[in-house]
């Protein structure tokens, strides 16, 4: 048996979640975890990698079986210091001596307690196993014998070759052996690890790729010999050695865990690491466990309630010295003295451990119970929300655990990642502008209303067509039927300029494969404007145009990389004419652009900005006629720095750069990076919350600030945002200090010349409309009416600043400003600003973020994410949200809540969490009351029975006090308690506030519960002492006997601390009644059957008290006495609420009040605009649509690594039978084109590429603020002044004075570029675009005026 | 797996639209408005000032004497040897004298009071055995070790009834003499019996069921408490059925008292006889009483009560006075919070956001 070996793992309170499994190797159990200093794996030779005991496959999450489930759990438990010390008592309470009362007052609470909770454990353990089941047992195919046989994961050793076929999930890390796809090749998705969407590429070693079919793979011997696990997802070293050779192996070779095969049919692998071991579950980390902050306090109240108990114990210990010494010992003649108590201080002694277990109650048994039992409840209600449950996943939202709710409405820091979390990651073609007209600004708001619009009807038009596509303005449409060549050409680019794969299952059925899905959009909108990209080979792009096929030669491709943020292709059509189609980002297109374009460059500026301003990725597209001549002696350097062995990439970015130039623009595209519904008022109702959003995402900057745009994080609003992007530690450190320097400025400037101030910045303002996007000043706009207070004291500035601040730091810069020494400066810049941003973070980094807010600020945070590259930030925040639904599980899996929509955060924290919290919090205020009321009437009593340890109540009442008579009136309440409807939580987010001020449960409301049941108790001792110890009962009896007397202060002590509860409870349902009056009800049935004669008869040493209940209630003094003790303790109480209320009413209290009002009005028509009132005003404004004149410009949309270009061009990702065609195809057509080229081409052989504008071209000041660093940093500095004249400089000089001049040079200077007609109409046969761009740029002037006039 | 797949079910995992569910249960949400809590206060303070007013006038029909009799005149002597322990079979009486003003009217009930005897300590209540006085015979011979010390005697023989409870029964006998003008002496009638609950004459407290025998031979193997000079089945010598677990004065001391100073009730006045059916008339009386009970050992004292008692008891001003002040406080407190309302809070002006 191995499982007590397992056991001493688990006994450590943090349990490592993914165990390994040792049972099932053929008994041997391996546990020399970390030995392993090289992984030797032979392929195909189970005995031989038996040796090492690997880990299998099968990952084990679950804590429990069967046989340990008890030990293990109960040891568990007894690690809670509650229970052990409840265990104490009992022991105590054995001891005949210091027994003060029987040891089932302990017993029957603490079996209680432990069996509820064993429950639940014993719950959770289920399912835990069910979903370690469910992944043990999915199919993967293992080769066994040479033949491929189905087994479940869990078999799967190390050493075996499976087989994955397409969308399947890696079942362990695997070396790619072979694929079906040529040379090795594969494509798989790593969204479960690093959370990236985009498809990267694997190829396997070429000796093995030879492997091709199971029978070969079979007699694979080879053996790898490589690193231990670890948890580094990018990297892998190790050697095959095969038939004596040996191959490195490095992560390129890899498939891990968690991935998806995508666009791939089958591929073989050698699992090398295996269940645990795999980088996915190294990366997992262990399970915190995770507690509240309400937790922890309770712990401290706890143990200064210890503290509390143990200084009465020693006061009452004290007491019993005196008493027994000057009274006791005179007494010994009728009761003497234990034997073992030879004197009064053993006595005191022993008296004081009574006295402890006596008043143990203080420290109640069943709080803990409680609690877990309400939060149990608060989390069935997140699960039944249906407001929370997602149609179209058909995902209900989950509490996966039930132990953080009440957290949730103290949330002050939310992480979100940014793809899968807040965007959807599907990309569509939203607008374009071609040739100056824009286009698709039907759909300008669709979000919230009604798509009265029909999406445009392709397929009848284009049978080609994707049916997904969906586009509004039917005048494009009209456009491409109309046979527009700008427009033409504008689709031409889109579907030539790309590195997508296209794949045709059959007929018409496309699919392409793109690399990113801002590429696969572009294309897919070409093909649905009919332009089809259909196929492609290493040298030719077939497209069909128009329903008519069409050819293309592909001369090259100048791939994308994300420090050229462009990508052309020069395609030779099959008239043999040469054209160069370029797509990239704006700023870096627009410097390369032919001068003749700066009208046209202008009006698609404007557009640019419109769609920037909506938050969609935009890209511009431009052209460029290239002769013959140019070609060849471009293409002569270009293969003269492909084959340079030193700086390649440099001397190709020189080589493309060269041709990249005096392009003609045709015109922008704008993605939209398709938000999640309900995000940006998700994220603006929590922002009024004052819930701070960081997102931090693996996602580059510019996509990512764009998000923080369309998502309203960011709004030009904001004063100033601020862009870390250094490399190094010094010029981080500068970058940070420099931000604060700013918002400590305007701070200041904001205190001092408030009308200064905001004159600048709103005349910097109207400057960044139109040129000067550029500067930092041009994030601005007067925010009179920010919420900063004007009195801030300049000390605590940074603390102070709430102005309209964002900063943006990069995966390198955090690298440094998470380093010891500067992360309190990182953190206090980042936490002055509204929003954050962090981008190209790694997993680890964005842990690390989370981790340093936790450590230094203090408060709750909350993690949101999908990806398994979240997993780590979900795990590390104090609360992690998993947006499920999606394909993914692994953040789910590590997260405590999931869901599988963002906009419902809200409802989580503002509604949810804030009812947890406030009833939490309501459930402790009055627990802590209660059982502080019960106990502190033994410590008067002590003082009256000469400190004996003698009970006030029955112990029966005492057993049962907290788990049968008051404890079901107050989870009912700490359940169901609403102290406002949950549409008003969402109207006034700013009822959210208490909770992150730690308002409603703290020190100081602890210690006025305290003192509230130390009253409570001190009325209830001494009004019945007063009157019983003189009253007689009616027929002459005396009532001051002991039984009568913890009879009616036990009745006494029920019914006040229910109309406590009664006057506590908010909301009273009829469970809320049902719980009250039942706990009444059973309250006095239990007493009149425990002292009734039947169970005397049968127990009478237990239940001695026969006749007291009859005897005692049927007195009226009683009820009297009662009734007094009562009225006394509640109307102090409800004289301070009623002051409280009225004196210095909560926004609870109000909304409360005017719920209440309006109830009673029955005017539903008021409600509306009522309850938007307080909090929409602002909240309205933030949710509008970004007005014109954003003055910002969303960067290139392109994923940031390298396409397929070279893969494209290499023909390696081509399949061999097509291969082979193509390549014979485009022999053929490139020989008559060539023919042809040879004409026509000497001819336009002195295309002289015009002038570039240079320096005086206005692309700096276009440039978008983010693209770069230096652009962004650098305008920093100035201050708005400097850069206002800047762009003053830039205006008149380009605008008015460059513009018109090279107007009037196009006709004859630019043969390459505007003076296109002739030859397009010769080749192309496109009449009339150059008539048609001249055209378009003619009225230049005018706009530029408009501009211009904008602009001063 | 058979979740998973009943799990993909359309809509089958959407959460049931009930009221419970979707936490919109119907519900009243009480406020703490002007509207309700000065009514409430006001009210309050009215009702208790009229309990108050009430009770008071209640309490004053009422008439209690106390007389301490612990070391009083012919007492003392009794006291003094009660000093000395070895003298305790010695028997001492002696005789206090008291003057009624007043004809006490209705019945009148006679109580013995201790100062200072800690009947409510710890160990000395639970030191009883209550299956033995219920009459098992078991526990008879064998009492139970809460009983200890006082379970067996050095004979090793069980006492009943053990514990210390029993061996502490007050011992002291009453008899009082009405002294008429005339010089005459006469005894004044009191019931002994019908002292008790009810539910302790009766269930609680049994004698050991046998068919034939006495009770001396039912109690035979058993020696009595260390301190009684009786055993427990000669307890009432007047009446056979008052003696042994069932004995009333027994029953008595046995319910413990809450508090250190108690009275215990000693008997009733028999009203069937003259001059006694209204009451004890005014004049003077004289209790003799058998000295037994000492109490210098623990500085007690020992005293007399009589007393008259109404429908809520007997005499008891802490509740009409404690209904009164509180009637006050709250009466304060509303005029306060009035005030404030007034002032502050009127028309919801508070509330205005």
């Amino acid at each position: 048996m191995t499982i007590p070996k397992e056991i001493p793992e688990k006994w450590f309170p943090i349990v490592l979640p993914l165990k390994r499994k040792t049972r099932g190797l053929k008994g041997s159990p391996k546990l020399k975890r970390g030995a392993e200093e090289e992984r030797k794996v032979k392929a195909n030779d189970r005995e031989y990698n038996e040796k090492f005991q690997y880990a299998s496959n099968c990952i084990m999450t679950s804590k429990y079986n069967i046989i340990t489930f008890l030990p293990v759990n109960l040891f568990e438990q007894f690690q809670e210091v509650a229970n052990t010390y409840f265990l104490f008592l009992l022991i105590l309470q054995l001891i005949p001596q210091i027994s003060s009362l029987s040891w089932f007052t302990t017993i029957v609470p603490l079996v209680l307690v432990l069996s509820i909770t064993a429950v639940k454990d014993a719950t959770d353990d289920y399912f835990r196993h069910k979903s370690d089941n469910q992944v043990n047992n999915r199919q993967s195919q293992v080769l066994i014998n040479g033949v491929l046989q189905k087994e479940k994961w869990m078999n799967v050793r190390v050493g075996d070759i499976i087989k994955l076929e397409n969308n399947q999930f890696v079942a362990a890390d695997l070396l790619l052996l072979s694929s079906s796809e040529p040379h090795g090749l594969c494509y798989i998705e790593t969204a479960e690890l690093d959370g990236e969407t985009n498809m990267k590429v694997r190829q396997s070693l070429s000796v093995t790729s030879e492997l091709g079919d199971p029978n070969n793979l079979a007699q694979f011997n080879g053996e790898v010999v490589c690193e231990p696990p670890n948890n580094k997802l990018d990297r892998f070293c190790g050697t095959l050695y095969w038939r004596d050779c040996k191959y490195g192996l490095n992560n390129q070779n890899m498939l891990l865990r968690g991935c998806v095969l995508r666009n791939t049919e089958s591929c073989y692998g050698l699992v090398i690491f295996a269940g645990p071991d795999t980088k996915l579950m190294q990366n997992s980390g262990r399970t915190k466990f995770k507690r509240t902050s309400i937790d922890r306090l309770m712990n401290t109240l706890v143990l200064w309630i210890f503290g509390f108990l143990v200084c009465m114990g020693v006061i009452l210990a004290v007491g019993t010295a005196v008493w027994e010494r000057e009274v006791g010992a005179l007494f010994q003649s009728y009761l003497p003295w234990d034997p073992p108590v030879d004197n009064f201080l053993v006595s005191a002694f022993l008296s004081f451990w009574s006295y402890v277990i006596i008043l143990n109650t203080v420290v109640p048994i069943s709080l803990y119970v409680s609690v877990e039992v309400i939060r149990l409840g608060h989390s069935y209600f997140i699960n039944w929300d249906r407001r929370m449950f997602c149609n179209r996943s058909n995902t209900p939202a989950e509490a996966r655990t039930t132990t953080l709710n009440e957290e949730l409405g103290q949330v002050e820091y939310i992480f979100s990642d940014k793809t899968g979390t807040l965007t959807q990651n599907i990309m569509t073609f939203n607008k374009c502008s071609i040739n100056g007209h824009a286009y698709g600004e039907v759909i300008d708001t669709p979000r919230g209303q009604t798509k009265k619009v029909e999406p445009l009807d392709f397929s009848a038009w284009n049978p080609l067509a994707d049916r997904d596509f969906s586009f509004y303005d039917h005048t494009l449409l009209e456009a491409v039927k109309l046979g527009e060549p700008a427009v033409h050409e504008f689709f031409r680019v889109l579907c030539l300029c790309h590195t997508a794969m296209s794949e045709e299952k059959s007929e018409g059925e496309l699919v392409y494969k793109a690399q990113s899905p801002d590429e696969g959009a572009l294309v897919t909108a070409a093909r649905n404007f009919g332009f089809v990209f259909r196929s492609r080979t290493p040298s030719t792009v077939t497209v069909q145009e128009l329903g008519r096929p069409v050819t293309y030669t592909l001369l090259a491709i100048l791939d994308f990389n994300n420090i050229r943020k462009r990508m052309s292709v020069i395609v030779r059509n099959p008239e043999g004419r040469i054209r160069l189609y370029c797509k990239g980002a704006d700023t870096v297109l627009f410097e390369r652009l032919h001068p003749c374009n700066q009208d046209l460059m202008n009006i698609t500026s404007d557009h640019l900005n419109e769609y920037a301003g909506d938050g969609l990725r935009t890209l511009a597209l431009a052209y460029r006629d290239l002769s013959e001549e140019q070609w060849e002696e471009w293409a002569e350097r270009y293969r003269g720095a492909d084959r340079a062995e030193d700086c390649r990439e440099d001397r190709l970015a020189a080589a493309y750069e060269e041709i990249e130039q005096d392009m003609m623009l045709l015109g922008a595209t704008a993605i939209e990076d398709k938000l999640q519904e309900g995000v940006p008022e998700t994220i603006a109702i929590l922002t009024l919350a004052n819930i701070k959003i960081w997102v931090l995402t693996g996602d580059k900057q510019e996509t990512a600030v764009n998000i923080g745009y369309s998502c309203k994080m960011l709004t030009d609003d904001m004063t100033e945002v601020f862009i870390v992007n250094g490399h190094t530690v010094q010029s981080v450190r500068e970058e940070l200090r420099r931000a604060r320097e700013r918002m400590m400025e305007s701070a200041r400037s904001r205190d001092g010349g408030k009308e200064v101030e905001s004159q600048g910045w709103g005349e910097a303002c109207s400057f960044g409309n139109g040129f000067g996007t550029g500067d930092a000043a041009n994030w601005t706009q007067p925010k009179e009416k920010s919420s900063a207070p004007p009195t801030a004291p300049p000390t605590s500035i940074l603390e102070s600043i709430s102005g309209e601040f964002a900063l943006v730091i990069s995966g390198h810069s955090l690298a440094h400003a998470l380093e010891a020494d500067m992360e309190r400066e990182f953190l206090d810049t980042a936490c002055a600003c509204k929003a954050v941003i962090c981008c190209r973070v790694t997993p680890l980094q964005k842990a690390l973020v989370v981790e340093l807010v936790k450590r230094h600020k203090k408060a709750v945070t909350l993690a949101i994410g999908d990806g398994a590259n979240d997993v780590s930030m979900i795990k590390t925040a104090h609360i992690g949200v998993g947006i499920s639904g999606q394909e993914g599980i692994q953040a789910v899996l590590a997260s405590d809540y999931s869901f599988s929509q963002f906009r419902f955060l809200q409802r989580l924290l503002l509604v949810h969490g804030r009812w947890s919290y406030l009833r939490m919090c309501r459930f402790l205020c009055y627990f802590f009351y209660k059982n502080f009321a019960f106990t502190m009437v033994h410590f008067w009593f002590g003082f009256f029975c000469g400190f004996s340890a003698q009970t006030v109540y029955d112990q029966y009442f005492i057993t049962l006090y907290n788990i049968v008579y008051t404890s079901l009136p107050v989870l009912a309440m700490g359940i169901f308690d609403q102290d406002v409807p949950e549409q008003r939580s969402l109207e006034y987010p700013k009822l959210y506030e208490p909770g992150q001020l730690n308002l409603l449960f703290n020190k100081r409301e602890f210690f006025i519960c305290i003192a509230q049941g130390i009253y409570t108790s001190v009325v209830l001792f001494f009004v019945p002492y007063g009157v019983l110890s003189q009253a007689t009962q009616s027929n002459g009896t005396p009532l001051a006997d002991y039984q009568t007397f913890a009879v009616t202060t036990a009745t006494a002590l029920v019914i006040v601390v229910s109309v406590q509860i009664a006057l506590d409870t908010g909301y009273w349902t009829a469970i809320n009644h049902f719980f009250v009056w039942g706990s009444l009800g059973a309250y006095f049935t239990i007493l009149f059957t425990m002292h009734s004669s039947v169970l005397f008869n049968i127990f009478p040493k237990q239940f001695h008290f026969l006749g007291s209940a009859h005897n005692t209630l049927s007195q009226p003094v009683v009820w009297l006495t009662i009734a007094l003790a009562t009225v006394i303790c509640i109307a102090p109480v409800l004289a301070f609420r009623f002051l409280k209320l009225d004196l210095k009413p909560q926004l609870s209290d109000t909304v409360r009040y005017t719920q209440l009002v309006r109830q009673k009005k029955r005017k539903p028509g008021g409600r509306a605009g009522r309850g938007l009132g307080g909090a929409g005003s602002s909240g309205g404004g933030a949710l509008g649509r970004l007005g014109r004149g954003g003055s910002r410009r969303s960067g290139y949309a392109f994923a940031h690594q390298e396409g397929f270009g070279e893969l494209i061009t290499s023909g390696k990702n081509m399949r061999l039978s097509s291969l082979a065609l193509a390549t014979f195809a485009s022999r053929h057509s490139a020989s008559w084109i060539d023919t042809l080229r040879k004409k026509k081409h000497a001819q336009n052989a002195q295309n002289t590429p015009p002038a570039a504008t240079g320096d005086s071209s206005p692309a700096p000041s276009i440039a978008p603020p983010l693209s770069t660093s230096s652009s962004l940093t650098g305008p920093q500095d100035t201050t708005p002044e400097e850069s206002r004249q800047a762009s003053l400089d830039a205006a008149p000089s380009n605008g008015l004075g460059d513009v018109p001049l090279s107007l009037m040079k196009s006709p004859e200077a630019e043969s390459g570029g505007c003076s296109l007609g002739a030859v397009q109409e010769a080749l192309f046969g496109w009449r009339g675009v150059g008539a048609r761009i001249s055209g378009a740029s003619s009225p230049g002037p005018p706009p530029i005026a408009e501009e211009s006039s904008n602009a001063v | 797996m058979a979740m998973l797949q009943r799990g993909l079910k359309t809509l089958a995992r959407r959460p049931d639209n009930s009221a419970f569910k979707q936490q919109r249960l119907p519900a009243w949400t009480p406020s703490l408005t002007a509207h309700t809590v000065l009514p409430i206060f006001f009210c309050l303070s009215l009702v208790c000032m009229l309990l108050g007013v009430w009770l008071l006038i209640t309490v004053q029909q009422t008439y209690q004497l106390k007389m301490d009799y612990t070391d009083t005149n012919s007492c003392s002597k009794c006291f003094d040897l009660r000093k000395n322990s070895s003298k305790a079979q010695e028997i001492c009486h002696c005789t206090v004298s008291l003057t009624i003003p007043e004809d006490v009217m209705g019945d009148v009930f006679f109580y013995y009071g201790l100062i200072n005897f800690h009947q409510n300590l710890r160990r000395y209540m639970t030191s009883r055995d209550i299956a033995q006085t219920l009459g098992r015979k078991r526990s008879l011979k064998s009492p139970s070790s809460y009983c200890a010390p006082f379970n067996y005697d050095e004979n090793k023989v069980p006492i009943a009834p053990c514990g210390a409870v029993a061996n502490s029964m007050f011992n002291d006998s009453f008899t009082v003499n009405y002294h008429l003008r005339d010089g005459s002496t006469v005894p004044v009638p009191l019931y002994r019996k019908g002292i008790t609950w009810y539910t302790d004459k009766n269930v609680k407290f049994r004698n050991p069921k046998s068919s034939n025998e006495t009770l001396a031979q039912i109690f035979n193997g058993t020696s009595r408490p260390l301190f009684w000079q009786k055993p427990v089945y000669e307890l009432d010598p007047s009446d056979p059925n008052n003696n042994g677990f069932i004995n009333d004065d027994l029953i008595v001391w046995m319910r413990e008292a809450a508090f250190p100073n108690f009275k215990k009730l000693y008997g009733i006045l028999n009203r069937s006889e003259r001059p006694f059916t209204s009451g004890l008339p005014a004049g003077n009386y004289s209790i003799d009483i058998t000295y037994n009970f000492p109490v210098q050992y623990f500085r007690g004292r020992k005293e007399v009560v009589i007393s008259t008692v109404t429908w809520f008891g007997g005499q008891n001003h802490f509740l009409p006075i404690a209904y009164l002040v509180t009637a006050g406080l709250i009466f304060v407190t509303a005029a306060a919070l009035t005030a404030v309302y007034l002032k502050v809070g009127k028309n919801g002006k508070n509330m205005e956001e």
